[in-house]
């Protein structure tokens, strides 16, 4: 179970940008090959992050790579460029469809074959920005094995759906909710969209805690400046981990003495009460292996 | 007879500047500074020669000195720091007898204790009256405390004060008494406003900054140090200043009061000051205007003098009662030795400042910079110039790694639980030369450029020529 | 079989810890690095564009290089960038 609370963007293009990503506490960094670079840079970004996932350590951040959509000259490509060990994830934008996301992972076995990469190794990140893309989040989700998070893009995604994207985000409402769900249905991470203004700490706040409640459970950040925030939001509180941890002992002295039932504060616990009181423990770093 | 002169060339004739006289200066006006080249220009125009310079410090306002050493009207320098085109050129060899580097502590010794003898001290102030009180408090150039200019008057031969602010005797806030003053020299303008103190310190916001901050606070929150009358110094820039910003945060968390700050002093200090989460300000240096209110407004921030702030012969210096600093570097090596004086290519580019002070006198001595900069990473096996020894430097806090000295195995076992990267020096050291690769070494001549020396007198390095 | 530099390409930047290349058919072989760390890295700056020039068989290029202290990693992938560049015939 890896922690993705926060996911820093980084333009493929900027060396000093790419060699600090891992640096500012991010869970997960995402090297863009795709809206950040402009069309003539395309190929100089793509060997610049080629190069970066050979000679770089980024130690333990989730390295993922978004490379232009698959129909278009420079998308496969990106692909074979950055299909590295050092890569955990790639990014699909524009995900709309499950056929998408199984043709990348065809691609990306033949990939691994071919590199002598383990197979399955390299995970998919759906970007739902279309309206069909919304529509189709549950089969988009569970279209591979390879799929283990799924992610929306709020500024393409109004612009499809030809709405405004606003600060209390009503437009998003839906397609927030709709790809949470899909995720929750298949069992996987859903990351909400970039908050855009990089100085209003205040309102990243506010929308990172309003896209929890829905059920993200991390957020994507576009400066460095937004990790501390985001990853703060996105962390159980104290409370939320001593009830945690009360659960877990209490389950663990309930298996070792051979009963079915957990009570915690003389009250019955579900399994899948449990099991959410073990995600908590795991995301603040808490031990709880006895 | 009037103390008032508004003549440059009639002042220096009355104070008498002959051959090999030592002249002082303050730099409080920082870059905005015009005082000490219009003395130097008229001093240079009566045909005197081999006057040994001996300001607090020097700034990028003074690159052009280097026409004066060139032609023998300056024939020595002290200082704390040298910058752009003069440190480059004495870096070249152009003197023939080396600058001697001291700290803000080392210079206030040597010259209570003798050893630098100041014939003629030139201090600009930003308010004068005729009797010769003074402060650079109020008009249109303040700039704060005259700190470093305060042992000078004292142990002078000769004082004049520059101002372009004469008011009517008596000033009603002094910094400076009349008794101390020979002179009052009236100038149209002391110096350029705009690069003396304007507005306030804004915190950096470069993330690489904030992230070596963050660190430098979570280290001195993790130190035991973060404790109740605790008391705080930092640089004024980049890293280390952001580092107040997040102890502050800790300070509020924690409701903990500290009893004072020390220093260069900030408007963010200034601000902490006022929240009262300190007791006291001890202000040796003003790094903006609303700095400078401040201790027109309040009481509880003080002007000090370079000597009570620093100096370590007198009968207590207050860097002995810190708890808490945080300084920069240039380089760092792995016995924790750090240059703060020469850059990468071993010029002359920095200053000792306070640095050697206040990592003595300090408990916990913390030094933030990137681990690397340009490709040059920080961390060598020896710095090109020993500023501050090892010894007096506890922890090295980079953006990629925190190396605690081996004297302190208590405090690394603390940070290490409170889940920090700390590592050796070595292992840091390695792990930004794996990124960065290893760099040639730089080579010198053999001639010796600087002496710098230590705060209680002794030569505790030497800069070579560049090659 | 070698490939041909035809026309002039750069890549990169001048932000800083990019570099700036410029490839131009030549005769021969020439590197011409400017850089503020040349006297740390520029021995390394130069060894790494020869490394790359020989391992993809270019023969016949000048390579003009504004360091602005690049690591190794960003050194190969302008280079690389802008020699595949300087294979293309002009406009495309």
């Amino acid at each position: 179970m890896r922690l993705r609370r926060s996911m820093l963007y980084v333009p493929g293009n900027s060396p000093s940008m790419i060699q600090n990503a891992h640096i500012y506490g991010a869970d997960s960094i995402l090297l863009d090959l795709e809206d950040s670079v402009p069309l003539e840079e395309k190929d100089a970004a793509r060997e610049l992050v080629r190069m970066a996932l050979s000679y770089l350590n980024f130690e333990d951040v989730e390295v993922t790579v978004r490379i232009n959509p698959l129909d278009t000259a420079f998308g496969v490509d990106d692909l074979h460029a950055v299909a590295l060990p050092m890569l955990d994830a790639v990014r699909l934008p524009k995900a709309s469809c499950p056929e998408d996301v199984k043709r990348l992972s065809d691609l990306l076995t033949e990939i691994e074959e071919e590199n002598g990469l383990e197979r399955g190794r390299i995970h998919i990140h759906p970007m739902i920005e279309t309206a069909v893309g919304v529509e189709n989040a549950f089969l988009i989700a569970r279209a591979s094995e390879r799929v283990d998070a799924i992610t929306i893009g709020g500024q393409d995604l109004t612009a499809d759906m030809g709405v405004v994207k606003t600060e209390e985000g009503v437009e998003l409402l839906y397609p927030r909710m709709r790809v949470v769900m899909a995720a929750k249905a298949a069992g996987i991470d859903a990351l909400d969209t970039v908050y855009a203004d990089v100085n209003d700490a205040e309102g990243l706040k506010k929308e990172a805690l309003m896209v929890k409640r829905l059920g993200f459970t991390g957020k994507a950040a576009i400066h460095p400046n937004q990790i501390g925030v985001i990853n703060g939001v996105f962390s159980p509180s104290e409370e939320e981990v001593e009830e945690a941890l009360r659960i877990v002992k209490a389950s663990l002295l309930a298996s070792k003495e051979g009963k079915g039932v957990v009570v915690v504060d003389g009250k019955m616990v579900d399994l899948p009460v449990v099991k959410r009181a073990k995600r908590i423990l795991m995301l603040a770093g808490v031990d709880f292996d006895v | 007879m009037s103390k008032v002169i508004r003549d440059v060339r009639r002042v220096l004739e009355l104070v008498g500047i002959e051959d090999g006289a030592t002249i002082s200066f303050h730099h409080h006006l920082r870059d905005g500074d015009s005082c000490l080249l219009m003395i130097m220009d008229a001093i240079a125009e009566m045909g005197v020669k081999e006057l040994v310079l001996a300001p607090s410090s020097l700034t990028n306002a003074h690159e052009r000195l280097v026409d004066y050493i060139r032609d023998g009207t300056i024939s020595k320098i002290y200082t704390s720091g040298l910058r752009g085109r003069l440190g480059r050129a004495i870096s070249e060899g152009i003197m023939d007898t080396p600058v001697v580097i001291r700290s803000h502590g080392g210079r206030a010794r040597a010259i209570e204790s003798g050893d630098v003898n100041i014939d003629v001290a030139f201090v600009a102030v930003s308010e004068a009256d005729e009797e010769g009180n003074a402060n650079g408090l109020r008009g249109r150039n303040a700039f704060g405390s005259l700190g470093y200019a305060l042992v000078d008057v004292r142990y002078a031969k000769k004082v004049v004060l520059i101002t372009d602010n004469l008011k009517p005797f008596p000033l009603d806030t002094i910094s400076i008494p009349q008794y101390l003053v020979d002179y009052v020299l009236v100038v149209d303008s002391i110096g350029d406003n705009s690069k003396i103190a304007t507005g306030t310190t804004r915190l950096t916001r470069n993330p690489l900054d904030l992230r070596i901050a963050h660190y430098s606070a979570e280290v001195i929150a993790n130190s035991g140090y973060l404790a109740p009358n605790f008391s705080f110094q930092t640089g004024a820039s980049g890293a280390a200043l952001a580092t107040a910003m997040f102890v502050r945060d800790r300070m509020l968390e924690k409701g903990i009061k500290g009893n004072f700050v020390l220093g260069g002093i900030t408007s963010y200090m200034v601000q902490m000051l006022e929240e009262g989460l300190f007791s006291v300000a001890f202000d040796v240096q003003s790094f903006d205007a609303a700095v400078t209110s401040s201790i027109l407004k309040n009481h509880n921030h003080i002007e000090i003098d370079a000597s009570f702030y620093a100096n370590p012969r007198n009968k207590g210096c207050l860097v002995n009662r810190l708890d808490v600093v945080v300084l920069g570097a240039m380089e760092i090596d792995t016995d924790f030795n750090v240059n703060v004086l020469t850059g990468f290519n071993g010029v002359l580019q920095g200053a000792s400042g306070g640095h050697e002070d206040t990592a003595f006198g300090s408990k916990l001595t913390v030094v933030v910079a990137p681990s690397f900069r340009m490709r040059i990473p920080t961390v060598k096996d020896r710095v090109s110039t020993v500023v501050t020894p090892g010894r007096d430097v506890d922890v090295f806090v980079t953006e990629r790694g925190i190396a605690v000295n081996p004297r302190r195995e208590e405090l690394f076992d603390r940070l290490l639980k409170a889940g920090l990267p700390v590592m050796d020096m070595h292992s840091l050291k390695k792990k930004v030369e794996s990124i960065t690769g290893v760099p040639s070494p730089v080579t010198f001549g053999d001639k010796t450029v600087a002496i710098v020396e230590y705060r209680d007198g002794s030569v505790i390095d030497e800069v070579k020529q560049v090659a | 079989m070698p490939l041909q530099v035809k026309r002039i390409a750069e890549a990169g930047s001048l932000e800083s810890g990019d570099l700036l290349v410029v490839v131009a058919p030549s005769e021969g072989v020439s590197i011409e690095v400017t850089s503020s760390v040349e006297r740390q890295f520029g021995d390394r700056i130069r060894q790494i564009v020869s490394e790359v020039i020989q391992s993809m068989s270019v023969s016949g290029v000048s390579v003009k290089i504004q360091d602005r202290g690049a690591l190794d990693y960003v050194i190969m992938a302008r280079l690389i960038t802008a020699l595949r560049r300087s294979f293309e015939d002009e406009a495309a």
